[in-house]
């Protein structure tokens, strides 16, 4: 697609998130919060899965541990609004670096059983650490910065944050670092025989993984003011690949697709009928079979598709006005032209 | 060909999207005669009466209200653990209205079901929705202590009137009591354990063990019992805990050998209640020590998944489904007649909650906008006799109600249900203590059950 087209549908759909607010009534405008909360978290797995190669099943873990900090800090201690988030983050990485450099270890399904054991460590912590985490109960009562208490105000900030985190995501992937992590994807030994360091190449990009999904779940805290264990279940690790999924494995808006159309989704079937998870599992199956490169990857796809198939017909048109095509429309391909 | 699946896949999609799109932002005021809408209840369990608009049942003494409907938000799990009892919660709720024409003082009632899934984060969510879009008038429901401390802590922010009939969490009517969430037709997890404790000192029980789930609920049913089983010269050999979900219990069991107790005290639920009974038969620990259990052990919901493992067996509880009097025959009648299940506790929570606030919203000549009204009016009423028996509300927002000692036994179809063997009348949350002495201890806890105290 050409640039200009690109850039002019980031723009109206800046606007249209912009405008959200006006249009919407509360319920919808935090449900609009939700969705970039969580399509930032599915974009922090797809950082990692999709163009790493690297599919985690446990960043609900990372996003739970920013969380929980911020509401333990917030509620428990007293500390102002803005620390408590940056010592959310901090925590994130910390944390990340120990539970990165175990996972890095191993590729494939093992990766993915490690970080799911690793998710489920800080689902076992969140859940019965008492005097910390409050357990099932939770922490509740954390409270936003005072700018920004309303649900609308709220959500101009996340939007601001989103924005400026999926930029940065934007440029790290198409660095030179970014660019070694799908080589590393494609053909892992390829790279490690052209003298890259894969195993720190891994490990870096597990950070930065884990670093977006720091930075979604201390916004996930405010949002919510409450953070429970099931914050931090299995659930939310793999919700957050199926929206990878569904969006497109490896594209970098698929996964806010994703969170779109799963979050809304549920929200609105679930007014119709209790049962709204078959239909999601339908969704997601249909998805799978036939849809197997995600919504947007589908839609990439087949625009190249498209492309190319035109360009071939372009090219039949021109080879024909060089009298390279005979009567039956066969192609000679560089033979003497006949008139 | 493939091209056309995956066009057909995009189009679903975001046909799925539009059509949510369509749903209107804010609900539409329907005229007076609004059927009920359940939108998530699947089974619908029979077409909703239509009755006319009634004239109110007490003179007017001021301008009636209006006769848009009265919006009720109704939060019960509907998928996981606790699905069966939601159901039964959901039931026993939609049946009052029912029976009463679906109105109230004049105005159409519309029930907004929602599934909490027995999740906190689930609950809040369903809890925005009924509120923010829905705009119910007040809510009703909960199961599982998390879920209601959750909604507690955001209708704290935007006021609307939050009733518990089953939500046992102690400090929701203690400590964190909020001026608009009251436990109508409730209780709560130590409430009916209290008297337990000194009647199974009064029997001559000199020690117990307990042994319960570790959690909230369980701490708080455990520290009931404890604390007055201690007061009246009771001592506790040891409290063991388990996980919620234990699948195998000999090893908790066996524990209770190391002690050799007069009595063993227990509080389960759900799969954990079955299971627990089945094992201490199967065991052998019926016949070694007296076993006394909490509401939820031998609560109905349980027992229809138990044998002849559970007769015989004695729990306390503000219900009673076996109890002879007429409130409770009949409604155990209506709901066995409507649904082939024998009433839980919690459906009768949620039927004598309904008449509650039928009461209320009469009180008030139907106007559910002034919440204030509301509360007070709820506040207010009492009842001689209800399915679980009087009942009436503390200044906390508590419940005071009869507490029953039960024994399982069979029915004459074979059925098992719980027969009144005793009837302690007049028990609040604070039992025989002073409330604010009460207060000042921490809430029941795995660290404190109330052993030291007073």
């Amino acid at each position: 697609m050409a640039s200009w087209w690109k850039y002019g549908v980031i723009v109206l759909l800046l606007i249209a998130a912009a405008l959200v607010p006006q249009g919407l009534p509360t319920f919808w405008i935090s449900i609009a919060t939700e969705v970039l909360i969580y399509g930032l978290l599915a974009m922090s797995v797809n950082f990692l899965g999709g163009y790493g190669g690297l599919v985690s099943l446990g960043h609900a873990g990372l996003f739970g541990i920013s969380a929980y900090t911020v509401g333990y800090l917030v509620t428990r201690m007293g500390v102002n609004h803005y620390v408590a988030f940056l010592a959310g983050v901090l925590l994130t990485l910390a944390v990340g670096a120990i539970f990165g450099g175990v996972a890095i270890r191993a590729t494939g399904i093992y990766f993915l059983m490690i970080t799911y054991a690793e998710g489920m460590v800080v689902w076992g912590l969140a859940y019965r650490w008492a005097k910390v985490t409050g357990a099932e109960n939770g922490i509740r009562g954390i409270t936003r910065p005072e700018l920004f208490t309303k649900g609308w105000q709220y959500y101009y900030v996340v939007l601001v944050i989103f924005v400026l985190t999926i930029y940065l995501m934007w440029r790290v992937l198409n660095s030179s670092f970014g660019l070694t992590l799908r080589g590393i994807r494609e053909c892992e030994p390829r790279m490690a025989a052209l003298g890259y360091n894969v195993q720190v190449h891994k490990f870096l990009g597990y950070m930065w993984s884990a670093f977006f999904a720091g930075i979604a779940g201390g916004l996930y805290a405010y949002y919510n003011r409450f953070v429970s264990p099931s914050t931090v279940q299995l659930s939310v690790s793999s919700e957050s690949v199926l929206m990878m999924v569904l969006g497109g494995v490896g594209t970098f808006f698929g996964p806010l697709l994703g969170s779109l159309i799963i979050i809304v989704g549920r929200n609105m079937i679930s007014l119709y009928t209790a049962r709204w998870p078959i239909i999601m599992g339908t969704i997601f199956v249909l998805t799978v079979l036939l849809a197997p490169k995600g919504i947007i990857g589908t839609l990439s796809a087949w625009w190249e598709q498209r492309k190319k198939v035109s360009a071939g017909v372009v090219e039949i048109v021109e080879a024909s006005a060089r009298k390279e095509v005979g009567a039956e429309g066969e192609v000679r391909v560089g033979t003497e032209s006949q008139s | 060909m493939k091209q056309k699946l995956q066009i057909v896949v995009a189009v679903l999609v975001l046909v799925a999207l539009l059509a949510g799109c369509a749903q209107p932002a804010a609900t539409p005021a329907p005229a007076t005669q609004a059927p009920t809408q359940a939108p998530t209840q699947a089974p619908a369990t029979q077409a909703p009466t239509q009755a006319p608009t009634q004239a109110p049942t007490q003179a007017p003494t001021q301008a009636p209200a209006s006769k848009e409907p009265i919006k009720i938000g109704v939060l019960a799990p509907q998928t996981g653990n606790t699905a069966a009892s939601g159901q039964d919660m959901i039931n026993a709720f939609q049946m009052y209205w029912e029976e009463h024409g679906m109105q109230s003082a004049g105005r159409p009632i519309e029930l907004y079901v929602e599934d909490t899934a027995g999740n906190p984060d689930t609950g809040l969510t369903k809890a925005r929705l009924l509120v923010e879009q829905r705009k119910v008038h007040f809510l009703v429901g909960g199961l599982v202590a998390s879920v209601g401390l959750a909604i507690a802590e955001y209708v704290a922010d935007t006021g609307t009137p939050y009733f518990i009939p089953v939500i046992a969490a102690d400090d929701l009517t203690q400590r964190r009591r909020l001026p608009n969430v009251v436990r109508i037709a409730g209780w709560s997890s130590s409430s009916t354990n209290h008297p337990f404790g000194e009647w199974a000192a009064k029997q001559g029980y000199k020690t117990v063990v307990t042994i319960a789930e570790d959690y909230a609920f369980g701490h708080e049913s455990v520290g009931g019992f404890v604390n007055t089983f201690t007061d009246n010269g009771g001592k506790l050999l040891a409290a063991i805990w388990h996980p919620l979900g234990t699948m195998d219990f000999s090893p908790f069991l066996a524990q209770i050998d190391n002690y050799k107790p007069d009595v063993v005290f227990t509080e389960q639920t759900g799969g954990d209640a079955v299971r627990f009974v089945k094992a201490w038969r199967d065991l052998g620990y019926d016949k070694k020590y007296p076993l006394l259990g909490n509401q939820t052990l031998l609560d109905q919901s349980n027992l229809r998944g138990m044998g002849d493992e559970a007769i015989g067996l004695m729990s306390t509880g503000h219900f009673a489904e076996g109890r002879d009097s007429p409130e409770t025959k009949a409604f155990v009648e209506a709901f066995e007649k409507r649904y082939g299940l024998i009433p839980s506790y919690y459906a009768a929570d949620m039927y004598t909650a309904a008449r509650w606030l039928d009461a209320a919203i009469q009180k008030i000549n139907g106007n559910v906008e002034d919440s204030e009204a509301l509360l007070k009016a709820v506040r207010e009423i009492s009842f001689e006799d209800t399915p679980m028996g009087p009942v009436k509300l503390d200044e906390y927002g508590g419940t005071i109600f009869n507490v029953y000692l039960r024994k399982v036994e069979k029915r004459a179809d074979g059925k098992l249900w719980n027969v009144v063997v005793e009837t302690w009348p007049n028990i609040s949350q604070f039992y025989k203590y002073n409330p604010e002495e009460f207060l000042k201890q921490p809430v029941y806890s795995r660290d404190y059950l109330g052993e030291n105290w007073p």
